[in-house]
């Protein structure tokens, strides 16, 4: 193979990497993201934390073909629910046409996976995807000139079928990969990008298969961090501070120093009881006597707001056309509106977990995380140790959401296994993990646009304060545009604006841009006396967001009516990972203001869709989702002290909350796939409050769009 | 303080001796190494630590554990006869019922007890008896329909 092996790959100490890895063929690939660029280069040191060591530093996943003919892809992507191990999978098993159980994912793990920066932003299929098939599309090319030499036929004529080569139609004449990768040591790195499959010759991509996962989860035998079980495994629980910036003045551990079997530690400010039975160890928490300095604060989630816009950062230009005083001249009628939304929360039912090892100077640290690769580096920093040394293995993840992302319990397990050289485990109570959480941040956004005398928008003049740009980009047709962003929904910008951690939340920031847009252009729309839908296409010439609009109006069954009609309808759409979507809601308004929601139809262009059913059902669980953070999701509190501790008090939404949903795709095989799980989410708020507007001509600024608002709202109409 | 409590655990007569107020919960997740049974909320609120007690759905996270003597509970673990899955885990799993899974092992059971006690139930009654077991996946669309494809059976 001495001719097609590429220089990078001639490079790696191959020996030790293919004991490592045990044989086969290894094809190294690299994945550019967007987000990843913007994050500058990785971390020194992480390129590969693998015993083996030897991957290339700039590689990000590999895939290989085992001496037995086995696929496995190594990522350090991880599976939160969202089913991109059975989506890769399909993917691989396409593009080398063997059946889907012949892929075997490993993911997410420190040691074995090249660095990763993380899953999140709907990213896997999008961006790690076409990478993964490119790899594959290698793989099975270097098969073919393998099984060429060795039938002794012209590449042209072999045929692959379930793993097995066959030259032309002699059935006879035919070689597994496994006997081509026997006692093989070949690796490669993917340079020029062959071209993998078209669309026409899918045969696994574009199907729905049962997840590969599902089996294990619907018996119990699927393993989440929690569910690990070590001789002599310790439960720990930690002392909290009642408020996010206390500081502890004294503690008084005597109590739970007696208690039976516990073992207390109280380092470095942390202080915590081991158990081996974690309810003793929360009982024997609670006998500890400590006093905390507790800063004053008036901030709580009403007034917040006005202390957001008064720190908020300089603004930054997020896209400018035209003049605003040239857009003001022009327009017939001027609409000045302001949007907010609270804090929210992920509430994954799986709490932030890790369980830490130390093993002859290696730490081994399995966690709940959407970010093993820089949560490895976070440990080996705190711990003070080699990061070759930290190895972080993430099983399956309960529901991340973006909350994920950061891990104080990972920090503690390591730290508590390295001090006292037991298994550790620390797992949040849903009250820690209320307090934890990175918090969708409150946002704002104020809106003054204007509408000519033909009906035509001409005005866009945008301001929005700590959600950033996600989903803002404006689609509609507006010569005099300017977007301002003021902080984003990374940590709010230089000011410490919360008074608590904030974090991307599923679409970080979309939500409520789109929620202020869409809420924007019906309000236009009304007071032009024009229908919702007839307003938005006149003022949109984007064919694929016309598209997924008229899709949805076709399958909702909608008919034309000026609002508010009475009926109860809304439309919203937006763009999110470069998918269009556009969602119709039909609700009724009770007597005590509380909304049901009837029923949602979306339509989204998410160019081919890899796993249809799997897009859809990532569909449905936005729009479910959605009207959680719509109807009655919002964090309580009051200055750092979180009020908000379970779900009694941070309602999501349950079965009678469910409405008739029909998600569908709009097909695009012109385009490769785009993100799909998190834009269906996005036009959920809007198309819900403008359908509040068309049932009882009341129009709510302030998501969620509670009884109480909706009541003063209608006092004040 | 410490007892001895026997009761029928999965099919399987089973003997523990242990602090009799410690809750059902831990004790299977702990002691007896049955972790499909999930902690969520610790306070009536999930339904993620649900298990099924002579034929009634149960939150194990705030039981104690001495009210299971003499009782059968089955979990997760139990459901399948061999390899032979139950329905409901078989419809689960085909109708996509499942994304993150964790909140699965409770969803199950709990529609297990459901069924027993009304096994034509329509779609009113599967969404009034699911309604305190929570999703954040937000899978319930699929949920209610992979446990409607059993009851119509
Ligand atoms: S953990 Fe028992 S109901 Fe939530
Ligand atoms: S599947 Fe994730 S919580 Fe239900």
């Amino acid at each position: 193979m001495g001719k097609t092996e590429s220089s990078i790959a001639a490079k790696l100490d191959r020996r030790d990497f293919m004991k490592f890895v045990g044989g086969g063929l290894v094809i190294f690939f690299t994945v550019e993201s967007p987000a990843e660029a913007a994050q500058g280069a990785r971390p020194k040191g992480f390129g590969f934390g693998g015993p083996g060591g030897g991957a290339p530093p700039d590689v990000n996943a590999y895939l290989r073909i085992g001496e037995d003919g086995k696929i496995t892809v190594f990522t350090g992507k991880i599976e939160q629910g969202q089913g991109n191990m059975t989506a890769l999978a399909q993917m691989a098993a396409d593009e080398l046409d063997v059946p889907l159980e012949s892929v075997h994912m490993i993911m997410g793990d420190t040691d074995l996976c090249p660095w990763d920066m993380g899953t999140f932003g709907s990213m896997s299929i999008r961006i790690f995807g076409p990478a993964l098939r490119s790899a594959a599309a290698e793989a099975r090319a270097v098969l073919l000139e393998m099984a060429a030499e060795q039938l002794k036929v012209d590449k042209g004529r072999l045929k692959i079928e379930k793993g097995v080569i066959y030259s032309g139609s002699d059935r006879q004449s035919r070689v597994t990969y496994a006997q081509l990768t026997k006692g093989q040591k070949i690796t490669r790195k993917l340079e020029q990008k062959p071209a993998p499959k078209p669309v026409s010759q899918f045969t696994l991509i574009g199907q729905s298969p049962v997840r590969v996962d599902a089996i294990e989860k619907v018996t119990g035998k699927a393993r989440f961090t929690g569910d690990l079980r070590f001789p002599g495994l310790m439960y720990a629980k930690v002392l909290r501070p009642p408020a996010h910036g206390a500081t502890l003045k004294s503690a008084d551990t005597s109590e739970a120093d007696k208690y039976p079997g516990a073992t207390v530690i109280n380092q470095d400010g942390l202080i915590a009881v081991l158990h081996e039975d974690p309810e003793a160890a929360e009982k024997a928490l609670d006998t500890i006597k400590a006093e905390f300095d507790v800063p004053e604060s008036t901030l709580d989630e009403n007034n917040i707001f006005e202390h957001l816009v008064k720190v908020a950062a300089k603004p930054q230009e997020l896209e400018r056309k035209g003049d605003l005083a040239a857009g003001e001249k022009a327009s017939a009628t001027l609409f000045e509106a302001e949007y907010l939304n609270g804090y929210g929360a992920h509430a994954s039912i799986e709490t932030h977990t890790a369980v830490a090892k130390m093993e002859g100077g290696k730490l081994t640290v399995w966690i709940s995380t959407q970010t093993p690769f820089p949560a490895q580096q976070e440990i080996a920093r705190t711990l003070g140790m080699q990061p070759d040394k930290v190895r972080v293995i993430t099983p399956y993840v309960g529901g991340g959401f973006g909350g994920k992302s950061t891990g104080l319990q990972a920090l503690e397990a390591a730290r508590l296994a390295k001090i006292t050289g037991k298994p550790v485990q620390v797992s949040y109570n849903r009250a820690e993990e209320f307090f934890y959480d990175s918090f969708r941040p409150a946002a704002i956004v104020r809106i003054k646009s204007g509408v000519d005398a033909n009906g035509k928008m001409c005005l866009w003049d945008y301001h929005v304060y700590y959600a950033g740009s996600r989903a803002a980009e404006q689609f509609y047709d507006v010569p005099h545009n300017l977007m301002r962003t003021y902080g984003s929904w990374m940590g709010g910008g230089a000011t410490k604006a919360h008074p608590f951690a904030t974090g991307a939340w599923r679409a970080p920031g979309a939500n409520i841009n789109v929620f202020a847009r869409e809420s924007q252009i019906d309000i236009m729309a009304a007071r032009l006396k024009v229908d919702p839908l007839e307003f938005r296409l006149k003022n949109c010439s984007d064919a694929r967001m016309r598209r997924v609009l008229e899709a949805a109006a076709e399958r909702f069954g909608y008919k034309p009516a000026v609002g508010p009609s009475g009926r109860g309808i809304g439309i919203a759409c937006g763009i999110d990972a470069e998918s269009y979507v556009a969602e119709i809601a039909e609700i009724s308004v009770d007597k005590g203001n509380d909304i049901k929601v009837r029923r949602i139809v979306a339509a989204q262009d998410m160019g081919v869709a890899v796993n249809p059913t799997g897009a859809i059902m990532q569909m449905e669980g936005c729009i479910m989702m959605g009207l959680g953070y719509t109807l009655s999701e919002d964090i309580r509190f009051k200055g750092g002290k979180i009020l908000t501790a379970n779900f009694d008090d941070y309602s999501v939404p349950k079965f009678s909350n469910l409405p008739e949903i029909d998600a569908f795709l709009v097909r695009n095989d012109d385009l490769p796939p785009k993100g799909g799980g998190e834009p269906a989410i996005v036009p959920v708020g809007g198309a819900i409050a403008n359908a509040l507007f068309d049932a009882i001509g009341v129009r709510v600024f302030q998501m969620p769009l509670t009884p109480e608002r909706i009541a003063r709202a209608a006092k004040n109409a | 303080m410490t007892e001895t409590i026997t009761f029928k655990l999965n099919g399987k007569s089973t003997t523990i001796t242990v602090d009799g107020d410690r809750k059902l919960l831990w004790v299977l997740r702990t002691d007896l190494g049955l972790t499909g049974t999930k902690y969520g909320c610790g306070r009536y609120l999930c339904g993620a630590c649900t298990v099924v007690i002579d034929r009634e759905a149960v939150r194990s996270c705030m039981l104690p554990v001495r009210e299971v003597r003499g009782k059968e509970v089955t979990t997760i673990e139990g459901l399948a006869k061999g390899d032979q899955l139950h329905p409901l885990q078989k419809a689960f799993a085909e109708h996509g019922a499942v994304q993150c899974g964790f909140c699965t092992p409770g969803m199950i059971m709990n529609a297990y007890a459901l069924l027993l006690r009304n096994p034509k139930a329509t779609r009113e009654q599967i969404i009034a008896g699911m309604e305190d077991n929570l999703c954040r996946c937000s899978a319930h669309q699929r949920i209610v329909k992979a446990i409607e494809s059993v009851a119509a059976r």
